[in-house]
């Protein structure tokens, strides 16, 4: 299966088999006008499948959303056709409005125009924890 | 940015020991301090019923010369209406100097600290925290055992939703040599993030029973619990567990003689009226102190010195 390289735009690779979705969902990719190729279960020698996605347009991505989806993402940025930037992710310290608290007894859920906060509570166990109500969340894998 | 107190933690432990020492000061020299607010003013934002944190605000703001305003009820305020609580507390943060707000919604006082210009105190949010009583137990265990290191503490009742166990679990935490023994009914037992944030990461000794008769004799201090109505989304558990634990003189019998037993009140049927007179009970104690300590709080967050 051949899909052809890009001229300028982002590469994300090495994500976890099977997660390109989630990743498409959300960072939004469905909103963007240009080619945006999903490449899924790739041979990949240290993750054995692996899924990849081209995205054909230079673009700012939410390093902090891909960073709590699969921290072990890498961000290839191409231009003319060659990589000039390639970015290791970790699980970010805060996300803001990424992911919503489940808790019936959190002010966010009964005042949902409050920014939704996570802060990252044990590295570990990639465990969130809602900022208002301390509520915890793991992330999703 | 105005200091806020929304978790004991927001406090380091050297600060709880500062306001220990002001309490006490409050405590011995009242006259010193009765104009240390004048002029000052504390809005007392409750859309939770309470008695004693409402009133024990307002007396602590009185006993320093400072006035008061606010609502008790959030039917009595634009809530009603439907105003978040941001542009309540916002619109509040105008006329007043202090804020301190009760909410039944977990992390309320979190979000009113984004909005507001004047200092925040959390006086409870939902089944979260509630910082105050935590000061007041820390001054109340202070006094009693004149030191807040090297105890057995019991925590017996609703450890799920008691707010006032997970700040007072958090803020003891902090000092040494200092275990925890938790009684519950297996539906009510201390949520996995305290046990996790205040003792597995301090890897601190606790042990977890349903049975309070058999570590009563190891307990320096009983902390009681209500099993409380207003958590709870199904009326059959709250009938079937709120009388799972009931002090009585005779299940005290096998306790210390210097055993102090606290309760963060109110109290329905967990302590026998009986136990009042037993010279180990300091929950009355916890009442009175509870203003002082927020008289110190209030001096520390205005930073006015006396």
């Amino acid at each position: 299966m051949n899909i052809d390289s890009i001229q300028n735009g982002v590469v994300l690779d090495h994500i976890q088999a099977g997660k390109s979705m989630d990743i498409y969902k959300y960072l939004h990719l469905d909103r963007l006008d240009c080619s945006v190729a999903i490449i899924k279960n790739v041979r990949s020698g240290r993750m054995g499948k692996k899924d990849i996605i081209k995205i054909d347009t230079p673009l700012e991505l939410d390093l902090d959303v891909l960073g709590y989806i699969d921290a072990n993402i890498t961000v290839n940025v191409i231009r003319d056709g060659v990589r000039v930037e390639k970015t290791h992710l970790e699980l970010p310290q805060k996300l803001v409005n990424i992911i919503r608290c489940k808790n019936p007894r959190c002010i966010t859920v009964a005042e949902p125009q409050l920014d939704a906060v996570f802060l990252l509570g044990d590295p570990a166990r990639h465990t969130y924890r809602c900022a208002y109500c301390d509520t915890a969340k793991d992330r999703k894998r | 940015m105005p200091r806020n107190i929304i978790d004991v933690v927001d406090l380091t432990v050297e600060e709880i020991d500062e306001l220990i020492a002001t309490a006490e000061d409050i405590i011995q020299n009242p006259a010193k301090y009765q104009e240390a607010c004048r002029h000052r003013q504390l809005a007392t934002l409750f859309f939770e019923p309470s008695t004693r944190t409402r009133l024990s605000f307002e007396s602590a703001m009185l006993a320093l010369g400072g006035s008061v305003l606010g609502f008790s009820e959030a039917n009595s305020s634009s809530t009603a209406k439907g105003e978040t609580v941001g542009d309540t507390v916002h619109t509040v943060s105008c006329y007043a100097d202090i804020i301190a707000m009760r909410h039944p919604k977990e992390g309320a006082p979190y979000a009113a600290a984004q909005f507001s210009e004047a200092p925040i105190i959390n006086a409870g949010d939902g089944g979260h925290n509630h910082p105050t009583q935590t000061l007041t137990d820390l001054l109340t265990i202070h006094r009693e055992k004149g030191r807040l290191n090297g105890f057995t503490v019991g925590f017996c009742g609703d450890l799920k939703f008691g707010r006032t166990v997970h700040s007072l679990v958090n803020a003891l935490s902090r000092y040494d040599g200092i275990r925890f023994v938790l009684v519950s009914p297996a539906e009510l037992k201390l949520p996995r993030y305290v046990k996790e944030e205040a003792l597995k990461k301090r890897n601190l000794p606790y042990v977890q029973t349903t049975d309070l008769d058999s570590v009563m004799p190891e307990l320096d201090l009983l902390y009681m619990t209500r099993v409380q109505k207003e958590r709870f989304f199904n009326e059959e558990d709250y009938l079937r567990l709120k009388d799972s634990y009931i002090l009585t003189p005779e299940k005290l019998e096998r306790a210390k003689a210097d055993l102090s037993i606290l309760h963060p009140l109110p109290r329905v049927n967990e302590i026998a009226v009986a136990v009042d007179k037993d010279p180990r009970a300091a929950y009355w104690k916890q009442v009175k102190n509870g203003k002082f300590i927020r008289m110190a709080l209030i001096l520390k967050l205005l930073d006015i010195h006396v």
